[in-house]
């Protein structure tokens, strides 16, 4: 009790020197209380922000994170292993469930690896047909990220909408190729086999009622005030920090990276044929990874008109042979896939089948910065960061 | 031989300019490290750098444009013992030749690692490959450089059994931490293929009729 001997505090009455210590211990014991100890938030495996089976421990103090790491393996599969015990045109079905949201542009890059090497190229129908079923792959996945944008921040009326609208593109991609999730349509030269009749002018009018949605999403989500306040500035990622981790797709591209593989690079697809615009944003925050994807969605709608007006006619498959041994050596092919590059990097023995792929997937190196990102976040965001990422969890286990 | 639609002599270029430029500065740039190179011209290119210079190498390769970090991984250069897996496990099992043989740029040892970088201003790609010593399977770490290979070299350590010196945290991602053994290795066998024939072989017999005899005369 030095306090009752110091010069100053002899000079109060007994009740002013009563009070002063009795407001110091309640200063004391207000420290003590906010005095937070570290705590460590488990969100998941089973997480509705998770999208499927990811699991994240963040190490907290109070509302913020100090520390977050992702666990992943809930849902490896093992497919690198594999693929190493399947011929080539086995491989298919199985990297079908990489990304389930977007199945066929999950095939696409690996047969046009195996062709690459065979010396194949598939006819022009083929790839117009690709080129399209491609990009309703990519619609039918981003508009459920749309919809689910705003389940993640309590908007239940989106979600809804994207089911619906959805179910026309899954419906399309059914009717041309058999399945509605995994369509295994895509062959080593080609197609499995030609559109149905009518299935063109029944694209179009979806492609409308596609392009409705984005208009109707944008209003709704992107105008939001609510959503903006929760999304701009949060989680943003500079350029250069993107580039080190890899990230690709729109997420790249919302860091202001100008960068769309289907532009940039050439492949024997039908891209090179239409006119499209890649969108970008220069703020790299949650909200603008999501403005680049709802834009990217519109712009894919438009890709697939074009291309519908000008599919050349003509088989939809090249002459190989029945049994598939391809030629020995190494390639890589990788496109712009719904939820970023996705390639494979196939080396051959000559044999029937690959003697190792590896599956460069989007979502892995798209979730490994967070990480970085995570750090210093609030709780709440943890949620809106990991939505506006965008993750497929079979596209980051493998 | 098949008659193709379009055979890969006459669209590929047979040089390709920017490609060997390309393969000249980084030569220039890292200098005797680049231990051998391959351009495919419309293609890729490919160098294999030593072992020793990987880190330096990727520090100075980040230095000259290739900033954009694709993938890590490695590749296990033995044929399996266990061929493809379609083995009659009540039947002994075959001898098999399991010599290594590298792939393009060579090598001398049994496991290569493979990063690919790209150029974020030309789009031009990289493959870069170098040794792992045998035995040891231990390599300088380059999450230093691209903080995204931060987690393809834990899969790579945890899978292939590489390790990674100078890596700030090699736990295992996929596997439980108590398994034993490293399962994208070649001599780890496929487990599900080894209790009960395979019985998807049938999928890839000659078809009766058909074109299967002239693929078999040729």
């Amino acid at each position: 009790m030095t306090i009752l001997n110091d010069p100053v505090s002899a000079k109060l009455g007994d009740r002013a020197q009563l009070s002063y210590i009795a407001s110091q211990a309640a200063d004391a014991r207000l420290n003590v209380e906010l005095e937070t100890e570290g705590m460590t938030l488990n969100i998941g495996p089973q997480h509705p922000a998770t999208h499927g089976t990811l699991r994240i421990i963040a190490r907290l103090d109070g509302e913020q994170v100090l520390w977050a790491e992702p666990s992943c393996g809930y849902m490896h599969r093992g497919y690198e292993k594999l693929t190493e015990v399947r011929s080539f045109p086995q491989v298919t079905s199985l990297i079908n469930r990489i990304d389930w949201l977007g199945s066929f542009a999950n095939e696409v890059p690996f047969i046009l690896a195996a062709e690459k090497l065979m010396g194949v190229e598939a006819p022009p129908r083929a790839q117009w047909i690709r080129t399209i079923l491609f990009e309703l792959s990519r619609i039918a996945n981003v508009s459920l990220f749309l919809g689910d944008l705003g389940v993640q921040l309590g908007a239940i009326t989106p979600v809804f909408m994207a089911f619906r609208d959805r179910e026309y593109v899954l419906n399309l991609i059914e009717s041309a190729t058999g399945g509605r999730f995994h369509p295994n349509f895509d062959r080593i030269g080609g197609l499995k086999d030609d559109l149905p009749a009518g299935w063109i002018d029944e694209t179009k009018v979806v492609m409308k009622k596609l392009r409705n949605f984005c208009d109707e999403i944008e209003s709704l989500l992107f105008g939001n005030e609510i959503f903006q306040s929760r999304t701009r500035g949060i989680g943003v990622i500079p350029r250069d920090v993107a580039m080190q981790y890899g990230l690709s797709g729109a997420n790249l591209r919302a860091s202001g990276v100008d960068w769309d593989l289907r532009r940039d690079q050439d492949s024997s697809m039908a891209w090179n044929k239409v006119d499209f615009k890649v969108w970008t944003h220069p703020d790299g925050d949650s909200f603008a990874r999501c403005w680049v994807r709802l834009q990217e969605t519109r712009e894919a709608t438009k890709i697939v008109d074009q291309l519908l007006d000008g599919i050349p006619a003509g088989p939809v498959m090249a002459k190989v042979p029945k049994i598939i041994k391809v030629p020995e050596g190494e390639a890589w092919v990788s496109t712009e896939n719904p939820l970023g590059e996705m390639g494979y990097y196939v080396v051959s023995r000559g044999d029937s089948g690959p003697f190792r792929v590896k599956i460069r997937s989007a979502s892995f190196n798209n979730i490994s910065i967070t990480p970085w990102l995570l750090r210093g976040v609030y709780v709440p965001d943890i949620i809106t960061i990991l939505a506006s990422l965008y993750f497929i969890l079979g596209d980051i286990d493998r | 031989m098949v008659n193709q639609l379009s055979s890969p002599a006459e669209t590929t270029p047979v040089v390709d300019t920017v490609r060997d430029q390309v393969l000249a500065d980084v030569q220039a740039t890292l200098g005797a490290v680049v231990v051998d190179s391959l351009v495919k011209p419309g293609d890729d290119m490919w160098i294999r750098v030593s072992t020793l210079s990987w880190n330096e190498s990727m520090k100075k390769l980040q230095a000259m444009g290739f900033d954009y970090f694709c993938f890590l991984s490695a590749i296990d250069w033995m044929p399996s013992p266990y061929g493809r897996g379609e083995d009659d496990p009540t039947e002994p099992a075959p001898e098999r030749d399991t010599t290594i043989r590298p792939g393009y740029t060579g090598g001398d040892t049994r496991m290569q690692l493979l990063v690919r970088l790209v150029n974020s201003r030309t789009h031009v790609g990289i493959n870069v490959k170098t040794d792992v010593p045998n035995e040891v399977y231990t390599v300088d770490s380059i999450a230093n450089v691209f903080a995204g290979a931060n987690w393809h070299e834990r899969e790579a350590h945890e899978m292939f059994g590489i390790g990674f010196v100078g890596h700030p945290d090699l736990r295992n991602m996929y596997l439980p931490t108590d398994f034993e053994g490293f399962p994208m290795r070649k001599d780890f066998p496929l487990l599900a293929r080894m209790v009960k024939p395979w019985p998807g072989i049938v999928d890839v017999e000659p078809l009766p009729g058909g074109d299967a005899e002239s693929e078999e005369a040729s």
